[in-house]
C-alpha cells in the first residue's frame, strides 16, 4: 500500500470515528412496533444518529440488560420483566425535568404500571396491549362452523376444537408468562398466581392441545396469519391486527380477527427505560420525550395497533382505533383484563421446565 | 539464534490454544461453579481482586458442583444431549450420502472443468448462512415452492408438512455442511492415482469391484475428516433447529438457550455448554488418533 493510500485511509477513519461520537442514540425495541417514518422524523428533528435494532422476546433483552454494556441507550421491556431489571440495577432514573412531554401521560395507565415501577421512576409505558385469539375467519367457520367460540379460550384450549383446526395450523406465542396464565384463566383459576400448585394445573390443559400446535414463536404468526398459513395464533393484539391489515393490502382473500378471550386477558405494559450504563442517556431522554409527544405516538398506534399511554394523543389517533375495543378495550372488557407479576426464580425454574415439556413433550 | 527462536515456536500453537481455548473454557467453568442471582452479571459470587488473598479464598468457597448435580436430576438434559448426537449422526450420513457423489463426479470430472465445479460448491457461502437457512422456511411451508410444485405437477394432492419437523433440521444441517464433506473427500479423491484403478482392472475387478477395492478404502481420511466437519458443529447446531425444527425437535443448542434466556440461569446453561464440550471430546479426540494413524 503505498504511503498516500496510507494516508488517505487513516484520514478517513479518523473522520469516521469523530463521526461516530457525533451523538448516536440507540435504540432496542419490539420489531414490527412503530411507524418507521417517525424513525427519520427523529434524526431531522435532534440531529442525532438513531440506530434501531429489534428483538421478539423479553428474555432476549433481559438477558442483554443482565450481561451489561449492551450499548443501547433506550431499550422497551414489558412491566413484569422491568420490574426484575429494576431490582437488578439494570436501569437509571429517569431526569423528568429533561421530559416536557411527560405531561401528556394518561393516569390511568400510569397508575397501572406503578405497580412495577413504584413513582413511574425508571420507565413510560411506550404501547400497551393485550394477549389474545387472531382467527382467520373464513378457515374457522369452515371447520367449527359460524359459532365457533373465537372469543373464548376454549378455541384454543379445548381439545376437540384443537383437532379440527390443526390441519389449517395454529401458532402461539413462545411466552410461558403469558401462555400459562391464559391456561389457568380456562380452568376458572386466578390467572395472576405464583403457586407452583395452581400453577402446574396449566400443564395438562396445554399438554391436551400440544400436539396441535404447529409452532411456539412470537413474530412468525403476524406473516403466517396474514399469508393464510395458519388459521388461529395466540398472540400479541397489535400483532393480529397489523396481520389483519397486512392480508387487507395484499387482498389475498383472507380476513383477521382480534378478540380478548371472554374469560380474561392479560393486559400489559411495554415499557422505555434507560439502561445503567447508557452510553449517551441525554440522547435516550430526547427520543423519549419525542415519543410521548402527542403525535408521534398517535402516529405510532394508528400504524402498529396498540394503544398508548397518552392522553393527549387522541384526538391524533385514528377514531377507527380508538373506538375499537380490540385496541382501546371498553369499560366492560377493562375489567375482564388482569396484569401479571414477576415470578419468584424458583417458581419461574418450575415455569421453564414446565413449558420447555410442553414444547418439546419431553 | 536458532536454539532460541525453537521455544518461541513450539510456544505459539500452545498461546493460541490459551488464549482462545482454555480461557475461554476457565471462564464458563467458573460461572457452571457459581449460584444465580437478580444482579448485573446474574451470578453470584463475581471475582473481586480488589480484596487480595482474602476475596480470592473467600470466592472459591463458594463455588460447588451444585448445577451439575441438576443436570443428572432431570432427564431433560440427558435426553436432549442423546436426541442432539442422534439428529447430528442422521444428518452425517445423509450428508455421505449426498457429498461422495458429488465428490466423486467432481474429481473424475475433465480437469478444466474442476476449478469451475469447485467455485460452484464454495458459491454459497458467498451469502449469509442466517439468509440461506432462512430460505428453506418460503421453500418448505405449506404454501412454498416445493409443495406447490409438487401439486402442479399432480405428485401430491394435499401439502406435505415439511417445515417445523426433525426432517426440515435433517434438510437444512445437509444443505448447509454439504461443501464441508464434499471437499476433504474430493481433495482426496483428487490426488488418487487413476493407475491405480487400471491395475485393478487389468487383475479382473469389474468397475464396481474397483471402485469398493481401490477408491472407498482410499477415500476414507476425507471420509472420515468430512464427517467430524459435519457432525462436530452440526451437534451444537441452534439456528437450524430453531428456525426449521418444530417446536418438538430437542437439541441441546435449544436447551442451552433456555436455560441462558428464559430461566436466566447462567450457571446450568454453562454446566450444559461444558457438558457438551466433554461430549465432544471423544470425537475429537478419535480424528486426531485417526489422523495420526494416517501420518
Amino acid at each position: 500500500m503505498s504511503l498516500k493510500t496510507t494516508t488517505a485511509l487513516a484520514a478517513t477513519l479518523t473522520v469516521a470515528a469523530s463521526l461516530a461520537h457525533a451523538q448516536e442514540v440507540r435504540v432496542y425495541n419490539w420489531s414490527d412496533y412503530i411507524d418507521e417514518s417517525l424513525l427519520e422524523k427523529f434524526e431531522q428533528e435532534t440531529g442525532l444518529e438513531l440506530i434501531y435494532d429489534v428483538f421478539d422476546s423479553n428474555e432476549l433483552l433481559e438477558t442483554k440488560m443482565l450481561a451489561g454494556s449492551s450499548g443501547y441507550d433506550v431499550v422497551v421491556p414489558t412491566g413484569d420483566f422491568l420490574q426484575r431489571q429494576i431490582a437488578a440495577g439494570a436501569f437509571q432514573p429517569l431526569d423528568k425535568s429533561q421530559l416536557p412531554n411527560i405531561e401528556n401521560t394518561w393516569d390511568v395507565i400510569n397508575d397501572r404500571t406503578a405497580q412495577y415501577d413504584p413513582g413511574n421512576e425508571y420507565a413510560i409505558t411506550y404501547l400497551w396491549g393485550t394477549t389474545g385469539i387472531g382467527v382467520n375467519v373464513g378457515e374457522v367457520t369452515e371447520r367449527l362452523g359460524e359459532d365457533a367460540p373465537v372469543d373464548s379460550l376454549a378455541l384454543i384450549f379445548d381439545p376437540a376444537n384443537m383437532e379440527q383446526l390443526a390441519d389449517c395450523g395454529v401458532h402461539f406465542i413462545d411466552a410461558p408468562t403469558e401462555l400459562i396464565p391464559a391456561a389457568l384463566a380456562y380452568l376458572g383459576e386466578d390467572p395472576t398466581s405464583q403457586d407452583p400448585d395452581v400453577i402446574a394445573k396449566a400443564e395438562d390443559v396445554l399438554m391436551g392441545v400440544r400436539p396441535y400446535v404447529t409452532k411456539f414463536h412470537s413474530s412468525e404468526y403476524i406473516n403466517a396469519l396474514a399469508n393464510g398459513d395458519i388459521c388461529v395464533a395466540f398472540g400479541w393484539s397489535g400483532d393480529v391486527l397489523q396481520a389483519r391489515d397486512r392480508a387487507a393490502e395484499a387482498e389475498n382473500g383472507v380476513e383477521i380477527a382480534y378478540n380478548a378471550p371472554k374469560e380474561g386477558a392479560l393486559m400489559w405494559f411495554d415499557m422505555m427505560a434507560i439502561p445503567a450504563d447508557a452510553p449517551n442517556p441525554e440522547g435516550a431522554l430526547q427520543f423519549i420525550n419525542f415519543i410521548l409527544d402527542a403525535q408521534n405516538i398517535a402516529a405510532a398506534t394508528n400504524y402498529v395497533n396498540f394503544a398508548n399511554g397518552n392522553e393527549a394523543s387522541k384526538e391524533f389517533v385514528d377514531p377507527e382505533i380508538l373506538a375499537d375495543p380490540a385496541i382501546y378495550p371498553d369499560e366492560a372488557t377493562l375489567e375482564n383484563l388482569y396484569v401479571v407479576q414477576p415470578l419468584p426464580p424458583r417458581v419461574q425454574r418450575t415455569v421453564t421446565r414446565m413449558w420447555t415439556k410442553i414444547k418439546s413433550g419431553t | 539464534m536458532r536454539l532460541s527462536s525453537r521455544p518461541v515456536l513450539i510456544g505459539l500453537p500452545y498461546l493460541w490454544l490459551l488464549l482462545l481455548f482454555l480461557v475461554p473454557f476457565g471462564i464458563v467453568l467458573k460461572i457452571s461453579l457459581s449460584d444465580v442471582a437478580i444482579a448485573i452479571p446474574p451470578y453470584v459470587p463475581v471475582l473481586d481482586p480488589s480484596e487480595g488473598w482474602a476475596g480470592i479464598t473467600g470466592f472459591l468457597s463458594q463455588l460447588d458442583f451444585e448445577n451439575y448435580v441438576w443436570l443428572t436430576q432431570d432427564d431433560l438434559y440427558w435426553k436432549a444431549y442423546l436426541s442432539s448426537v442422534r439428529i447430528a449422526a442422521i444428518s452425517t450420513a445423509l450428508t455421505l450420502l449426498v457429498g461422495f457423489p458429488l465428490a466423486y463426479a467432481m474429481a473424475r470430472a475433465p480437469e478444466q472443468w474442476r476449478p469451475s465445479l469447485l467455485m460452484l460448491v464454495i458459491l454459497p457461502f458467498w451469502t449469509s448462512f442466517l439468509i440461506r437457512v432462512y430460505a428453506w422456511i418460503g421453500i418448505l411451508s405449506n404454501e412454498g415452492f416445493l409443495n406447490q410444485a409438487l401439486m402442479g405437477i399432480g405428485l401430491i394432492d394435499a401439502p406435505l408438512t415439511i417445515l417445523n419437523t426433525n426432517a426440515a433440521v435433517y434438510i437444512g444441517i445437509v444443505y448447509t455442511y454439504l461443501p464441508f464433506m464434499v471437499l476433504p473427500i474430493y481433495a482426496t479423491l483428487e490426488k488418487m492415482d487413476g493407475s491405480l484403478l487400471e491395475a485393478a482392472e487389468d487383475l479382473g475387478c469389474t468397475r464396481l469391484q474397483a471402485f469398493w477395492a481401490v477408491t472407498v478404502p482410499l477415500s476414507r481420511p476425507g471420509v472420515i475428516a468430512g464427517c467430524f466437519l459435519v457432525f462436530i458443529p452440526a451437534l451444537g447446531e441452534f439456528v437450524i433447529p430453531s428456525l426449521l425444527g418444530g417446536s418438538d425437535t430437542l437439541m441441546i443448542g435449544k436447551v442451552l438457550w433456555e436455560e441462558f434466556f428464559s430461566n436466566r440461569d447462567w450457571p446450568v446453561a454453562s454446566a450444559v455448554a461444558i457438558v457438551l464440550l466433554l461430549i465432544l471430546v471423544v470425537p475429537i479426540v478419535l480424528f486426531q488418533r485417526n489422523q495420526e494413524r494416517s501420518a
